[in-house]
């Protein structure tokens, strides 16, 4: 094997010059611009002073970035408590060995995925409609006593953000909770019938060992994907300026959005962004942290 | 004893209700866009799913209509955003799959110095989020003179971290290195093997990466609402989002606005079912 003739200097160069030049150009730099810009106060791209670290002292004051950060929260956290154990209980249903048509629940499941946010938030708007939208109308329509005014879009703005998410994802990521159902060992679940355990205790001490890692895995992409949500509530809010009433709607890539595109300041928007990054970065860590000590 | 017979014995029909009912409301979302794009403003009002009439199910199949298509193409630059989707999202799953592959190629089957730098840069920026780069982007774009251009939009999509690292995954697995030096031996030329020999062994990655790549781009938003400022280049996404603030209490419109924009991807989909579920869980696409 080692007369193999080597292959020439070049070749790598060559193969990688097309992903590094534009790597280069589109991503590394605007990565540094991104750090420069966050110490300038901008109006519109190519005019900006320089003012330190006064973006940051004032994003830590600012009332405003606060109120997106808390319903950033609020979002990330409902929506992960609603979606994974839907997610988890449909792949576990579909996960049954004789389940006749499991092929067409699963597309079924899976297709809100494909609907991209802007077409999901426009759909959802109608659908969370006073009087005219699916659901006050569905709900009226089987309970006399509820409200067809029901203010979803107004007064509700969390849960109809958290709902539109859940047919958004809920189906994607039983997908990943299926597949990582197809390691746990069957001997194990076999083992464990024969010493007594009910469907719960083989969930709790067979099954849910086994899809940890995935588990984990599915956490923290879905955390770090609702940390970013913009366009779904922006469209589903765009009567209300698309923060919502007191925004109540606002998120953080919203208010970065905001500042940096429709009032110009590209500076303060990248100190947004850095933050955000920063927080991002902060969860990855803890949940590196937090698998190590499970394999240990 | 009993309660476990019971429970064996309507298990089974509870089980496929329960999962019935689940794909009822998964589905009702859909169904419910359908009918209302292919209904007048009154029955819209009337009628929940289809009007109710002397038809066949009880249905007025008379009452329905394409009156909500015709004018969401002759009032709105709809035609045109669909083909500037269709142009964006091909344009950029190609050229964004060919320089991942190549990416992947070179760092996955080569030996060179600066080679364990490059991928640990390459994944190291995959975990900084794009909303980070929206401002500074945007202001490079200005600079280089490309606002309210295709490449404005397109060039920064060509650059894939993470389809070099998929690539750069499924060539470690599926590309033993004696192939490419046995091809090297009979004078076959790295170019060459590269697009006959490499991109074959990996094709169910080209295939899940260029629909994720496309499904990226058709459903982007903030990318070209930012850099596409004219309407005859704005893609469906921005269309849709601007026929909101306009039209946004014509229901009938809406709905078939939203259907006209999400059709494609259905069909694309049921299609390629496969690749669609392998490529979009391969970790990517979310927001």
């Amino acid at each position: 094997m080692k007369s193999a003739r080597p292959h020439p200097a070049w070749a790598p160069w060559f193969f990688l010059a097309p992903f590094l030049l534009l790597f280069a150009a589109f991503f590394a730099w605007p990565l540094v611009r991104a750090a420069v810009l966050s110490l300038e106060q901008t109006y519109g791209p190519g005019v900006g002073v320089f003012v330190g670290f006064r973006n940051f002292a004032f994003l830590a004051r600012d009332p405003l970035f606060w109120t997106a950060l808390r319903n950033t929260a609020v979002f990330t956290v409902g929506s992960l408590l609603i979606q994974m154990p839907v997610a988890l209980g449909l792949a576990i249903l579909l996960n049954r060995p004789s389940l006749r048509g499991r092929a067409v629940f699963r597309l079924i499941f899976f297709s809100p995925a494909l609907i991209g946010m802007v077409f999901a938030a426009t759909l959802f708007t109608l659908i969370f409609e006073k009087q005219t939208g699916l659901v006050n109308f569905a709900l009226h329509s089987l309970f006399r006593g509820w409200n067809p005014d029901f203010p979803w879009l107004e007064d509700y703005l969390m849960a109809s953000l958290i709902l539109a998410a859940l047919w958004l994802y809920a189906g994607f990521n039983m997908v990943y909770f299926l597949a990582a159902l197809q390691n746990v060992p069957q001997e194990q679940l076999d083992a464990a019938s024969i010493d007594g355990a009910g469907p719960w205790g083989r969930f709790r001490h067979v099954t849910l060992p086994a899809i940890r890692p995935v588990a984990g895995f599915i956490v923290m992409l879905s955390i770090a994907g609702s940390f970013q949500i913009f366009v779904l509530p922006y469209v589903m809010f765009l009567r209300t300026g698309g923060a919502g009433p007191l925004n109540r709607g606002l998120t953080v890539v919203m208010y970065l959005y905001k500042t940096g595109f429709l009032i110009g300041d590209l500076g303060y928007a990248s100190a947004i962004g850095w933050v955000l990054a920063l927080l991002l970065v902060a969860i990855a860590l803890l949940h590196r942290a937090l698998s190590h000590g499970e394999t240990q | 004893m009993n309660a476990r017979r019971l429970a064996r014995v309507l298990g089974r029909p509870l089980l496929y209700a329960f999962l019935v009912l689940f794909a009822a409301l998964t589905a009702v979302p859909f169904a419910w866009m359908i009918t209302s794009a292919f209904k007048s403003g009154g029955d819209f009002f009337l009628s929940l799913f289809l009007p109710a009439g002397n038809g066949f199910l009880g249905v007025a199949w008379d009452h329905l209509t394409l009156d909500n298509f015709r004018r969401l193409f002759r009032e709105v630059p709809m035609a045109r955003s669909l083909v500037n989707s269709v142009f964006l999202a091909s344009v950029t799953s190609l050229f964004a799959t060919l320089c991942g592959a190549m990416g992947g190629y070179a760092l996955s089957r080569f030996e060179f110095r600066g080679r364990g730098l490059l991928t640990s840069l390459v994944l190291g920026t995959a975990i900084l989020p794009v909303p980070l780069l929206l401002a500074p982007r945007f202001e490079l774009i200005y600079h280089l003179h490309l606002l309210d251009t295709f490449a404005g939009y397109l060039l920064p999509q060509l650059a894939p971290a993470f389809g070099v690292f998929l690539f750069r995954q499924a060539m470690l697995n599926h590309i033993p290195a004696e192939i490419i030096e046995s091809a090297r031996l009979e004078g076959c030329g790295e170019i060459r093997i590269f697009f006959t020999l490499v991109l074959p062994l990996v094709r169910p990655m080209v295939g899940a990466f260029i629909i994720i790549t496309f499904l990226g781009v058709w459903n982007d938003f903030i990318g070209p609402q930012i850099i596409l400022q004219s309407a005859g280049r704005q893609p469906l996404a921005v269309t849709l989002a601007g026929l909101g603030s306009n039209y946004g209490n014509d229901y009938g419109m809406m709905m078939a606005g939203t259907l006209v924009s999400v059709a494609p991807i259905i069909c694309l989909f049921l299609l390629l079912q496969k690749e669609f579920i392998s490529g979009l869980t391969s970790g990517t696409v979310k927001g």
